[in-house]
């Protein structure tokens, strides 16, 4: 019974009818369907408790699959553009983990069944960091990182 | 005029460009062109409005993904509704400006005859609203950064064409943009001149100093160290804040002849405004 | 608060490409005002979701370090021109804002 609640609500046919309007009038605030934001994950104060956090594990495979796109060198650390594209079927979703950040987890992306494994923004790094992809596909976790250089002073301030 | 002629003294020393206070702006120009071409021999003569993104390339891409979508969008999209916004008295912005104030941010700032005085695009902007009988806006961020970044976009592409008319006031304007420029200032005793002219391409501490050549042309600027839309002047203040030195009100005739002066310099590139910086 | 998303999708082949902009502080709760020198809460975006025909084609948790004005890019198959996408965010506050594009 609960399977069909879930396809329908992910299929959308009950979703454009009922929930949507209902998302429209102001009947439903979006907390309410939207999926629960790993608090503890985000909190998390190592990569390790972050992947524990997110995916129950930190069990993570090296994989050259994972292309991180970082600059070597960050123009400004409030904006640091960063991308990952992987080369993998399966992949369930994608977290962008800034290592030496007080709280290391970025962002965590949950990809739909026809979503493509890439996703693009912008992030702050505190200081010269590792930027971490962690990728979950086909129920194991893997990773790849990237140094980025962060460097303060001068007259940009 | 002794206090101009004392600062072109003390300058003799510090600067490499040639300096002598009867050289007329055309000369000026000249010089600072052919200084940064060879500087520069790369960079082709219109990148330049491009500043540190034309001269360094590891920049320049983090600089270009902000570009595939950059925050600057919702200044220019701000900035159009509130130009095109009328006044209390029914009247807009447009009926102040040649050509209903589009495609004309490069001919500012203009020397004002009538007025006796450098005009800038903000200080008309402020003017047209008290011509209406509307408050001035802040010389600063919020409405008259958008504002200035709808009238530049519109501009883009145009080449910047200052105009120094055949007036001694106008001369005089120049002059003490120019003056100002290259004199030493604040604690850290440091010229504009020296950063951005002797010192461009080099690094100050973690910074990457631009060319002053095309400094004008892509302001005003979404900066990512504030996350706001910064005026030239705002930028004006924040330098000689950094080197210690005397603040001087926006929009007054300090900073009003310095950007005389400093966008005079960037004739001939094209306006590329607003624009992304760190 | 509304207008707060700029959005673009553009179909090339069988992928979409979705781009967005979103206004908004992302303040991280560790910086000081500089004037009042009291700390600005956290107020940051926590969920992002994009819905396609109903289908959610993907959902952003973000932390506070993600830029402020955040950029988010991401790509789906599935979509033909002229069909509907839907952009929402949820904020700390339980702020929130919703925008729409036609993929093109």
């Amino acid at each position: 019974m609960t399977n069909m609640k879930r396809r329908t609500l992910l299929k959308g046919t009950l979703a454009a009818s009922a929930v949507g309007m209902a998302i429209g009038a102001g009947l439903l605030t979006p907390r309410a369907v939207l999926a629960a934001w790993p608090k503890d994950a985000f909190e998390a104060k190592s990569v390790d408790a972050v992947v524990n956090g997110l995916f129950g594990s930190s069990e993570l495979e090296g994989n050259d699959k994972i292309k991180i796109k970082v600059p070597d060198i960050a123009e400004n650390g409030a904006v640091v553009p960063v991308s990952v594209e992987v080369e993998m079927d399966g992949v369930e979703a994608i977290s962008i983990v800034a290592e030496k950040n007080a709280t290391p987890l970025t962002s965590s992306y949950n990809l739909g069944p026809n979503t493509e494994p890439f996703v693009a923004t912008r992030i702050k790094l505190g200081q010269t960091s590792s930027v971490i992809a962690v990728v979950k596909a086909g129920g194991k976790l893997y990773s790849t990182g990237k140094e980025v250089k962060v460097t303060i002073g001068g007259c940009g301030g | 005029m002794r206090k101009l002629l004392s600062i072109v003294a003390a300058l003799s020393v510090a600067i490499t460009l040639p300096y002598t206070a009867d050289a007329s702006p055309e000369q000026d120009l000249k010089d600072f062109r052919a200084y940064f071409k060879k500087r520069f021999p790369q960079v082709e003569f219109n990148e330049f409005g491009n500043g540190v993104y034309a001269i360094d390339a590891a920049s320049r891409a983090q600089w270009e993904a902000i570009e595939d979508f950059p925050p600057y969008e919702v200044a220019i999209e701000n900035g159009k509704t509130l130009f095109e916004k009328p006044f209390k008295n029914g009247k807009t912005y447009a009926s102040c400006f040649p050509n209903g104030g589009i495609g004309i941010r490069q001919n500012y700032p203009k020397f004002d005859t009538a007025k006796g005085e450098v005009v800038t695009l903000e200080s008309a902007v402020n003017d047209c609203r008290k011509a209406n009988g509307e408050e001035p806006l802040k010389t600063k961020g919020g409405d008259i950064a958008d504002l200035v970044s709808y009238m530049a976009y519109t501009s883009r592409g145009k080449k910047m064409n200052i105009v120094i008319p055949n007036d001694p006031r106008a001369l005089a304007a120049y002059e003490r943009g120019k003056a100002h420029f290259y004199a030493k200032r604040g604690q850290l005793n440091m010229a504009c001149a020296d950063c951005h002219v002797t010192n461009a391409g080099n690094y100050v501490r973690a910074d990457l100093l631009s060319p002053a050549l095309g400094h004008v042309t892509h302001f005003p600027v979404y900066r990512s160290n504030s996350g706001s839309m910064v005026n030239l002047q705002d930028r004006y203040a924040g330098c000689n804040k950094q080197v210690r030195a005397k603040d001087y009100p926006l929009q007054g005739e300090e900073y009003r002849a310095l950007e005389y002066f400093h966008s005079y310099m960037s004739n001939g590139i094209e306006v590329n405004g607003p624009g992304s910086r760190k | 608060m509304a207008n707060t998303i700029k959005v673009r999708a553009k179909l090339a082949g069988d992928v979409t490409t979705v781009k967005a902009l979103v206004s908004h502080p992302m303040d991280t709760g560790l910086v000081k005002d500089k004037k009042t020198g009291k700390v600005i809460p956290a107020h940051f975006i926590q969920e992002v979701t994009c819905e396609h025909n109903g289908n959610v084609v993907l959902t952003a948790l973000w932390g506070v370090a993600i830029s402020k004005n955040p950029y988010l890019s991401f790509q789906f198959k599935g979509a033909k021109v002229g069909d509907k996408l839907a952009l929402r965010w949820v904020d700390n506050k339980g702020e929130s804002d919703s925008g729409e594009t036609v993929i093109d």
